[in-house]
C-alpha cells in the first residue's frame, strides 16, 4: 500500500528504537531522501524494542556506554517519553556491597548523581521489599523508564516533516547488492532501491541481513526471560505505569519493575539460551511476536523463589498469578558492547546493532554523526564493528562468548577479568616456550600473551623489598607480584617480551609517503631508516590511534600498532588508501614475531647473536635496521615502551622460535628473564609516562591536552590538522598528569590499589570537572618498582594539573591521598631517557 | 467432592501454524504448549467447586511426557493431585486416547474412591474429535452433556447448563456424572508464584496403559487452501462512510 | 446400507441435514448402497422433504423416552437402530446436537466416529477430510470399521436432488427402554426471546481490540440494531471485559454465517477467522492496513472504528429518518 523510492541516499533496515532514532538524526544532520524499511507492521514490528522491559539505569561501568545512556535520556525526555521513578540496585552479599562502592565510584567518575542506601532507607522507597534479605542499596533517583515505540513514533514523524524520510512498514528486504566493495542496492518485496548506504538496524536479525551484502556482524540471539505478576493491590491503587522505583535485585540476577498493576520481573539468571538468527521464526508463524518465544518454566523457577523472597508480601497476593510470561529474545555480542558502525568488509553498509533500549536514540545520534562526519563527539571505540579480527566474527566465536558472557550481564566483572571459551585462537611461535614456563596468558585480539611467567617466582625473594603486597583479592585478581619482579630483573639486567600481537601493515608505492602523511600527525618523511612514533587523529583532531611508522625505503614504511587496535587500525588505514593505485596497503601481521629485549644487558645478548654492530654510535635510538640474528633475518627497532635499552626484534614468523631460543641461550649468563604484558603495558609504562590508547588516548581528548603535541607542526596535510593547530592555540581545558598515592591504607588498615575509572576529587571530596565538561579520573594505574611508587595517570583542569598538588582518589568507597607528580610527558624514572639512548 | 478434569497438551494459539516437511504433525519448534481453554474452564471450575464442598481435584492427562508441563500448570492453579497417562509422543485415534484414559480413570478409582463428577472440554483446541469424553463416561458407565456453561452440584445430583442458537437448556443427571465443558464457563486464574513453586516440586503420577486402535487413521495435515482474491479498499477514516453505506445497501440492510 | 440422521428446521429438514444427505447419496451411489435416513422425535413431516433426495425410507425414532432429547438415551436409540437395520454409515451434519448424538452412538455401538468432515470419498475405508482447530488445518483420514459415523460441517456440500424421485417410506423405530441407564434429562428450556442470535444473524457488527473499551461499543451495538443483526467480539474483547464470552467469535466462541460481518479493530488471529469465515462478506474496519483479517476481508476500511463508524452511523440514521 505505500510505494517505495526507487533510490535513496541511505536505506536503513530495521525500525526499532535504534533504526528510527538513526533515521531520526540524519534527517537532523541534513540527511535527505533516507528509506526507513522493516519487514514487520509498525509501530511494534515484533523485535527486541516491542517486549523490552523500558527501564533506564544511567550508570555503568563503561564510560562510552555510560555516555550513551544519558544522552539517550536526554533524547527521551525532549520526547516526553520518559518517567523517572528512580532505581535501586541490590546488594544481598558482601562482594556485591564493594561491587555498589565501585559503582558509586563510577557514577561520580562519570558525573551521575547517586547514593548508597541502608536496607531500611530502601525499603523506605519501596515499602513492598522485605530488607531483611539485603545488605545495600545504590540509588539512582534519575534512572527512568521510557516508551521506545512511542519514541520510535515520535521521532518518524519529525524526520517525515522535514520531507527526509520514507518509512515502508511490512517490507522484507530480500538481497542487498554491491559493486566493487560497495553496497549499491537493497532489493525488496516491494521493489528494488537504488543507494549507496545501508543501515543494518535490525537487532537479532542483523547477522541475516548484513550477510546478504556479504559482511558478518557477530552478535546472537539469546533469551531472557521476563514474566508479568499481577494484579497486586498496591501497585493497582497508583493508577500509574510505574511510580514505585525500579529495582535490580544483582545478585539475583534480576529485576522488578511496576507496570500497571502488575510487577514485571525479569532474569539473567537462568542458563544461557542462544538461537540462531535462521531460526526466529517469521512474523506469521510467531506466537506473540518473532522474538517473544514459549516461555521455558524451569529456566525460571529458581529465579521465582528469589523474587519471592525480596517481594514477600506483594507476590502472595490474594489473586496475583503470572500474567504474561515470555521468552524474550536480545542480542549478545562476543564482548558485550554493542555493534556501530561501517563494516570492514563491504564499504556504505553499516551495523548498527546490540543496542539496549538505553542506548537507542544516543546510538542513532552517533551513528549518524559517524556517517556524516566521519567521527563521533563521544568515543565509541569499544563499540565500533571494526574492532573484532575476523576469527572474532566468526559464529563459533560468537557463540562461544555469548554463552559465556551471558550471566556477566548482571554479574560482577573485574575488569581485568579474562574470557575462558574459545582461546588459543592466535599463538606467537614462542608460546610453547611460553607455555613450559607458566606463563599466565591473558587474550588481545584472540591472542595469547603471557602477563607474567610463573617461572619468574624465585625472583620474589630477590627484590623483595621493591614489591607490592596486595592484601585484598579485589586488588590482587588477575595480578601478581611477580610483574613486579619482572620489572626489576629487566632493569637490572634484560628480559624478553613477547609482542607478536602488534599488526603490522605495510605501506608501499608511489603514494606511500604522501599517505602516511595524511595518515600520521607526526613528520614521517624523514631518512630511510628512521622510526616515528606518532598519533593518528580523527577529523575533530581527537586520538585515533597511535603507533609507531617505519620508514623502510623511499616508498615504503611498516605501519606497527598494537594488538587491541590492530584491526580498528586496519580499518582506518585501509579507508583512507587512495582510489589511484599509487599505495599498496598489506596486512603482514601473521607474517612478522615480535619480541621485544630490554634492560642494561641487551646489547650484550644480541651482540652475541650478530656480528653487526650494533653500538650507541651505530645503531641509535629511533632507528630501524635489517640485523642477522644467530641466521635470523630481523627486522630491529631502537625504542623501547619500557624505558630500557634494548630492540624490537621483528622477525619472520616460522623463524621465531628459533630466536627465542637464540636469545635465551646467549642471555643466559647476562641472566635474562621472559617478562609479560604486566610489565610492557603497565609498570615500565607508567615509569616512563608512555601513554596507551583506550585509556589515555581517545577521540575526547586531543594531543595538547595529551602533551603529545610536537615542537613543530610539519607542512604537510593530515587527518585533524586543522582541529590540531586550533587545539596548539589554546589553553588546554586538561593536562594529562601522572600521580602518586600518598597512602594506600582504607579505614581498616588494609592496603588498597586504586584501580583505573577511580575518579580524583578535590582535597574536599568534590569532583573536578574541566570547563569542555569532562571529569577527572584515573586512565590508568600500577606499580612504579624503580620508582618505589604507585602511580595514576588523570587529565586534570589547569588549576589541578600542578605538580605538589594535593588531591584525593575515590576507590571501594575510601579516599585515598594522592600527589600530582608529574604534569604533562616527562618521565618520572629516567626522565632524560639515558637508558634508552645508551 | 472429589472432581477428575481431563486436560489435553496442545500448541498454544498464535501465529500461522506450520506443518512437518512430511505433513504428518504439526511444526512445533517455535511453540509453546498450553491447555486448551475449554479445558482450563474446566480445571477452573474444579478448583472452585472443591473449594465450595471440600475434596479434591485431580488433573489427568494423556500424551507424550512432555504434557508434565500441563499437569503441572493445572496444579499451580491450584489442582491437587497430577496423573501423567504416558501415550507416546504420537497422537492416539479418539478411540484409542479414550481406552486410554478409561484404564487409567479405573486404575486410580481402584486405589481410592470413585471421582464424584468428571470435566472434559467439549473437544480439543487442536484434534477436536468431540467424542473422547463422551466415549470414557460411556465406558464408566456416566451419563455426559455437552457443551456446558454453567454447573451446579445438588444433592446427589447435579444441574447442567448449556447454550443453543434459541436460547439455554438446563440438564439433570445423576452423580457420579460427566459433563463436557465450554470456554465462558468461568474466567480461569492465573497460577500464582507460590502456586508455580509448589506445582513444581507436587508429585504426578504415572501411568502407561495399553491403548487399543480405533478405526480413525490420519493420513496427512495440510493448510487449508486460502481464498484467492483481493481486498476492496472503500477508503480512509470517516471519508469511507458513503461506499460502506453502498454496501450495506447492497445488501439490502439498509 | 447408510444412514443419515436429518435434523428438523421450521417443519422440514434442514439444510445443514440435506447436506448430509447429498454428501451419503454420493457415497452410498458410488458402493450401491440403499439409503436411509433417521429422525428423532419429529413433528413436521419429514419424508415429503427428503423424497427428492434419493432416500428410500425414514426411520422416526419415537418413544416416550426419547421424546425430550438426552444425549446418552438418543445415542444409545441411535445404536440399535443402526444395529437393527445393518446400516455400514451412518451420517449427521456436524451440529453440536449431531456430534453430541454420533458420539454417543459410536460409543454405544463402539465404531469409529470422524467429526467435522468436509468431504468424504465412497469406498471402505472412506477417504475424508476433515477440519481441525474448526478450520485452521485440514486433516486427511482413513475411517475403517463395521459401521462408519462421519459428522459433515455445513456448508461443505452442494445440496443436490437425486436423478430420481420416489416415495419415502416411514417406518417407527421404537428403542428398547434403558431406564436403569445413568442418564441426564432436559429439566428446563428457556428461549432467547426477540434478541438475534449470533449464530444465526444476517449481519453481526463485532468488535476488538480497536475498539478499545467497553464503552467503545455503544456504536457497534446502534449499527446493529439498526441493521437487524447481532454484536460480536474477538477473545481480546471477552478477555478484557469489554463484552461476555457469548458474543466471542471465533474458535473458542460461536461460528457464525451471517451474509455480512463488520470486523471493527479486529486483527483476525486464525482462532478468530475460523469463527467468522462462514460469512459471504466481510468488512473490515482497521488502523492498520496490513491486519490479517483486512487482507482476508472483501471489503476494508483503514481508519480509526470510532471514527469510520460515527460517520456511517450518521448515514444510516439520514436513510431511515428519510424513509
Amino acid at each position: 500500500m505505500n510505494t517505495l523510492p526507487d533510490r535513496a541516499d541511505v536505506v536503513v533496515i530495521g525500525a526499532g528504537i535504534v533504526g528510527n532514532s538513526l533515521a531520526h538524526h540524519l534527517a537532523q544532520f541534513g540527511w535527505r531522501d533516507i528509506v526507513l524499511l522493516d519487514k514487520g507492521p509498525l509501530p511494534d514490528p515484533g523485535g527486541s524494542t516491542g517486549h523490552a522491559s523500558n527501564f533506564v539505569f544511567p550508570v555503568d561501568h563503561s564510560k562510552e556506554i555510560t555516555a550513551l545512556t544519558v544522552d539517550s535520556m536526554q533524547q527521551y525526555e525532549k520526547l516526553g517519553t520518559l518517567t523517572a521513578p528512580g532505581g535501586l540496585e541490590l546488594a544481598r552479599n558482601e562482594s556485591r556491597v564493594e561491587e555498589l562502592n565501585r559503582r558509586m565510584a563510577s557514577a561520580k567518575a562519570w558525573g551521575i548523581h547517586a547514593e548508597l542506601l541502608s536496607p531500611s532507607a530502601v525499603a523506605d522507597l519501596v515499602p513492598y521489599i522485605d530488607p531483611s534479605v539485603i545488605r545495600l542499596g545504590f540509588w539512582t533517583p534519575s534512572a527512568a523508564v521510557v516508551d521506545p515505540l512511542q519514541s520510535g513514533v515520535l521521532m518518524r514523524e519529525q524526520a517525515i516533516a522535514l520531507g527526509a524520510l520514507t518509512v515502508s512498514a511490512n517490507t522484507a528486504v530480500l538481497g542487498i547488492d554491491t559493486e566493487r566493495g560497495r553496497v549499491s542496492k537493497v532489493r525488496t518485496d516491494r521493489g528494488d532501491i537504488e543507494t549507496p548506504t545501508v543501515v543494518v538496524a535490525s537487532g537479532v536479525w542483523s547477522p541475516r541481513i548484513a550477510a546478504m551484502a556479504g559482511a558478518r556482524i557477530p552478535l546472537t540471539p539469546a533469551v531472557h526471560q521476563m514474566i508479568d505478576v499481577g494484579p497486586i493491590p498496591e501497585l493497582a491503587e497508583t493508577h500509574t505505569e510505574v511510580s514505585f522505583p525500579l529495582v535490580r535485585d544483582m545478585d539475583a540476577l534480576m529485576y522488578e519493575r511496576q507496570s500497571g498493576a502488575d510487577l514485571e520481573i525479569g532474569s539473567y539468571a537462568h542458563r544461557p539460551i542462544l538461537h540462531d538468527t535462521d531460526d526466529i521464526p517469521s512474523i506469521e508463524a510467531a506466537q506473540l511476536s518473532p522474538t517473544q518465544l514459549p516461555f521455558t518454566d524451569d529456566d525460571f523457577d529458581p529465579q521465582m523463589e528469589d523474587a519471592l523472597e525480596l517481594f514477600p508480601g506483594i507476590l502472595n497476593a490474594p489473586g496475583a498469578g503470572v500474567r504474561h510470561a515470555i521468552n524474550g529474545l536480545l542480542s549478545v555480542t562476543p564482548d558485550g558492547s554493542p555493534v556501530l558502525g561501517e563494516t570492514p568488509e563491504v564499504a556504505g553498509l553499516w551495523s548498527a546493532a546490540a543496542v539496549w533500549i538505553k542506548e537507542g536514540p544516543g546510538v542513532g545520534r552517533v551513528l549518524a554523526e559517524w556517517m556524516t562526519h566521519g567521527t563521533t563527539e563521544i568515543d565509541v571505540h569499544g563499540a565500533d564493528i571494526a574492532r573484532f579480527y575476523p576469527h572474532q566474527r566468526t559464529a563459533k566465536h560468537v557463540r562461544a562468548r555469548a554463552m559465556e558472557g551471558y550471566n556477566k550481564i548482571y554479574g560482577i566483572v573485574h575488569p581485568n577479568e579474562q574470557w575462558e571459551s574459545n582461546r588459543n585462537q592466535r599463538l606467537s611461535p614462542f608460546h610453547p616456550r611460553e607455555e613450559a614456563l607458566g606463563a599466565r596468558f591473558f587474550e588481545v585480539g584472540g591472542w595469547e600473551r603471557p602477563h607474567w611467567y610463573e617461572s619468574n617466582r624465585h625472583l620474589l625473594a630477590e627484590f623483595a623489598e621493591h614489591i607490592d603486597d596486595r592484601p585484598h583479592e579485589w586488588d590482587a585478581r588477575w595480578w601478581s607480584p611477580i610483574i613486579d619482579a619482572e620489572h626489576l630483573a629487566m632493569r637490572n639486567r634484560v628480559a624478553a617480551i613477547d609482542l607478536s600481537a602488534f599488526a603490522h601493515f605495510d605501506v608501499r608505492g608511489p603514494g606511500a609517503l604522501d599517505y602516511v602523511q595524511r595518515m600520521a600527525m607526526a613528520q614521517v618523511d624523514k631518512p630511510v631508516g628512521k622510526v616515528v612514533y606518532t598519533p593518528v587523529l580523527d577529523y575533530r583532531g581527537g586520538f585515533r590511534s597511535d603507533l609507531t611508522i617505519v620508514r623502510r625505503g623511499e616508498q615504503e614504511f611498516r605501519v606497527i600498532t598494537g594488538g587491541a587496535d590492530g584491526a580498528r587500525d586496519r580499518k582506518w588505514f585501509g579507508d583512507h588508501v587512495p582510489d589511484d593505485g599509487s599505495v599498496v596497503l598489506t596486512d603482514v601481521t601473521s607474517a612478522v614475531a615480535t619480541l621485544g629485549l630490554w634492560g642494561p644487558r641487551a646489547r650484550d645478548v644480541l651482540s652475541a647473536l650478530t656480528e653487526e654492530d650494533i653500538s650507541a654510535e651505530a645503531f641509535p635510538f629511533g632507528t630501524a635496521r635489517e640485523l642477522t640474528v644467530d641466521g635470523v633475518p630481523v627486522l630491529a627497532l631502537k625504542i623501547s615502551y619500557v624505558g630500557d635499552l634494548g630492540w624490537e626484534l621483528h622477525a619472520p614468523f616460522e623463524q621465531g622460535l628459533h630466536l627465542w631460543d637464540a636469545l635465551f641461550d646467549a642471555g643466559a649468563e647476562h641472566g635474562i628473564v621472559p617478562a609479560g604484558i604486566g610489565v610492557y603495558g603497565t609498570t615500565g609504562r607508567l615509569e616512563k609516562g608512555y601513554r596507551l590508547m583506550g585509556a589515555e588516548l581517545e577521540s575526547e581528548y586531543n594531543p595538547v591536552e595529551a602533551d603529545l603535541a610536537l615542537p613543530k607542526v610539519k607542512s604537510a596535510d593530515f587527518i585533524g590538522k586543522e582541529a590540531y593547530l586550533k587545539a596548539r592555540e589554546q589553553e588546554p581545558a586538561a593536562r594529562l598528569c601522572t600521580l602518586t598515592v600518598d597512602d594506600h591504607a582504607d579505614s581498616g588498615g588494609t592496603r588498597r590499589y586504586p584501580q583505573p575509572h577511580s575518579p580524583v576529587l578535590t582535597t574536599s571530596g568534590d569532583r573536578i570537572v574541566d570547563n569542555a565538561g569532562r571529569g577527572s579520573y584515573v586512565t590508568s594505574a600500577g606499580s612504579a618498582p624503580s620508582l618505589g611508587a604507585y602511580l595514576l595517570m588523570s587529565y586534570l583542569p589547569p588549576e589541578h594539573a600542578v605538580e605538589g598538588g594535593a588531591l584525593l582518589v575515590e576507590y571501594m568507597g575510601e579516599r585515598y591521598p594522592v600527589t600530582v607528580a608529574r604534569a604533562g610527558r616527562t618521565p618520572l624514572f629516567d626522565p632524560d631517557d639515558q637508558r634508552m639512548k645508551a | 467432592m472429589d472432581v477428575l478434569v481431563c486436560i489435553k497438551r496442545v500448541p498454544a494459539p498464535g501465529g500461522k501454524v506450520l506443518l512437518s516437511a512430511d505433513g504428518t504433525s504439526i511444526d512445533t519448534r517455535h511453540l509453546g504448549f498450553t491447555i486448551g481453554p475449554h479445558e482450563e474452564c474446566a480445571v477452573e471450575e474444579a478448583i472452585r467447586m472443591v473449594a465450595e464442598h471440600g475434596g479434591s481435584t485431580t488433573v489427568l492427562t494423556a500424551g507424550p511426557p512432555e504434557a508434565d508441563e500441563q499437569l503441572r500448570y493445572a496444579l499451580s492453579m491450584g489442582a491437587d493431585h497430577g496423573v501423567l497417562v504416558e501415550t507416546g509422543a504420537r497422537e492416539l485415534d479418539p478411540q484409542a486416547t479414550a481406552t486410554a484414559l478409561t484404564e487409567a480413570i479405573r486404575m486410580v478409582e481402584s486405589e481410592g474412591k470413585p471421582f464424584d463428577l468428571l470435566l472434559f472440554g467439549n473437544e480439543t483446541a487442536d484434534a477436536g474429535h468431540y467424542q473422547v469424553g463422551v466415549r470414557v463416561s460411556r465406558a464408566l458407565g456416566l451419563p455426559i452433556v455437552g457443551g456446558i456453561k454453567g454447573i451446579e452440584i445438588g444433592t446427589g445430583r447435579v444441574s447442567l447448563e448449556r447454550d443453543v442458537a434459541d436460547g439455554v437448556e438446563v440438564y439433570d443427571a445423576p452423580l457420579p456424572a460427566a459433563a463436557a465443558v465450554k470456554e465462558g464457563l468461568n474466567l480461569p486464574r492465573y497460577p500464582s508464584i507460590k502456586g508455580r513453586l509448589r506445582a513444581k516440586k507436587a508429585p504426578v503420577r504415572t501411568i502407561r496403559p495399553e491403548p487399543s486402535p480405533g478405526g480413525l487413521r490420519t493420513v496427512r495435515l495440510r493448510q487449508p487452501p486460502e481464498k484467492e482474491h483481493e481486498t476492496v479498499v472503500l477508503g480512509y477514516g470517516a471519508e469511507a462512510a458513503d461506499p460502506v453505506v453502498d454496501v450495506l445497501a447492497e445488501k439490502g440492510l439498509v | 446400507m447408510l444412514l443419515v440422521i436429518v435434523e428438523e428446521d421450521a417443519g422440514g429438514v434442514s439444510a445443514a441435514s440435506l447436506e448430509a444427505v447429498t454428501c451419503a447419496r454420493h457415497l452410498a451411489e458410488g458402493t450401491g448402497l440403499d439409503l436411509h435416513a433417521a429422525a428423532f422425535g419429529a413433528h413436521g413431516d419429514l419424508a415429503a422433504g427428503l423424497s427428492k433426495y434419493g432416500v428410500s425410507t425414514l426411520h422416526l425414532v419415537t418413544s416416550d423416552a426419547t421424546q425430550e432429547y438426552s444425549p446418552e438415551l438418543w445415542g444409545a436409540a441411535l445404536a440399535e437402530l443402526v444395529e437393527h437395520t445393518g446400516v455400514t454409515g451412518v451420517l449427521a451434519a456436524s451440529t453440536d446436537r449431531g456430534n453430541e448424538l454420533l458420539a454417543n452412538a459410536a460409543a454405544s455401538a463402539d465404531q469409529p466416529f470422524a467429526s467435522n468432515c468436509v468431504a468424504i470419498e465412497p469406498g471402505d475405508p472412506w477417504n475424508l477430510t476433515r477440519q481441525r482447530g474448526g478450520g485452521i488445518l485440514l486433516e486427511d483420514a482413513e475411517l475403517s470399521g463395521r459401521v462408519k459415523l462421519a459428522s459433515l460441517v455445513p456448508g461443505s456440500v452442494e445440496i443436490s436432488e437425486a436423478t430420481t424421485t420416489h416415495e419415502v417410506d416411514v417406518l417407527e423405530f421404537v428403542p428398547a427402554p434403558r431406564a436403569t441407564m445413568p442418564h441426564s434429562v432436559i429439566v428446563d428450556r428457556t428461549s432467547r426471546g426477540s434478541g438475534v442470535s449470533l449464530a444465526t444473524a444476517r449481519v453481526v457488527v463485532s468488535g476488538g481490540r480497536g475498539v478499545g473499551s467497553a464503552e467503545g461499543f455503544a456504536p457497534l451495538e446502534e449499527l446493529a440494531e439498526l441493521l437487524g443483526g447481532a454484536v460480536g467480539c474477538s477473545r481480546v474483547a471477552t478477555n478484557n471485559g469489554w463484552r461476555s464470552h457469548s458474543d466471542q467469535v471465533g474458535l473458542t466462541g460461536t461460528k457464525i454465517g451471517a451474509e455480512l460481518y463488520i470486523a471493527c479493530g479486529i486483527s483476525g488471529a486464525t482462532q478468530h477467522w475460523v469463527g467468522c469465515m462462514g460469512a459471504k462478506t466481510i468488512l473490515a474496519i482497521n488502523t492498520d492496513p496490513e491486519a490479517p483479517l483486512v487482507a482476508r476481508a472483501d471489503y476494508a476500511v483503514i481508519g480509526d472504528v470510532q471514527e469510520v463508524l460515527g460517520a456511517v452511523l450518521e448515514r444510516v440514521r439520514a436513510r431511515r429518518a428519510a424513509a
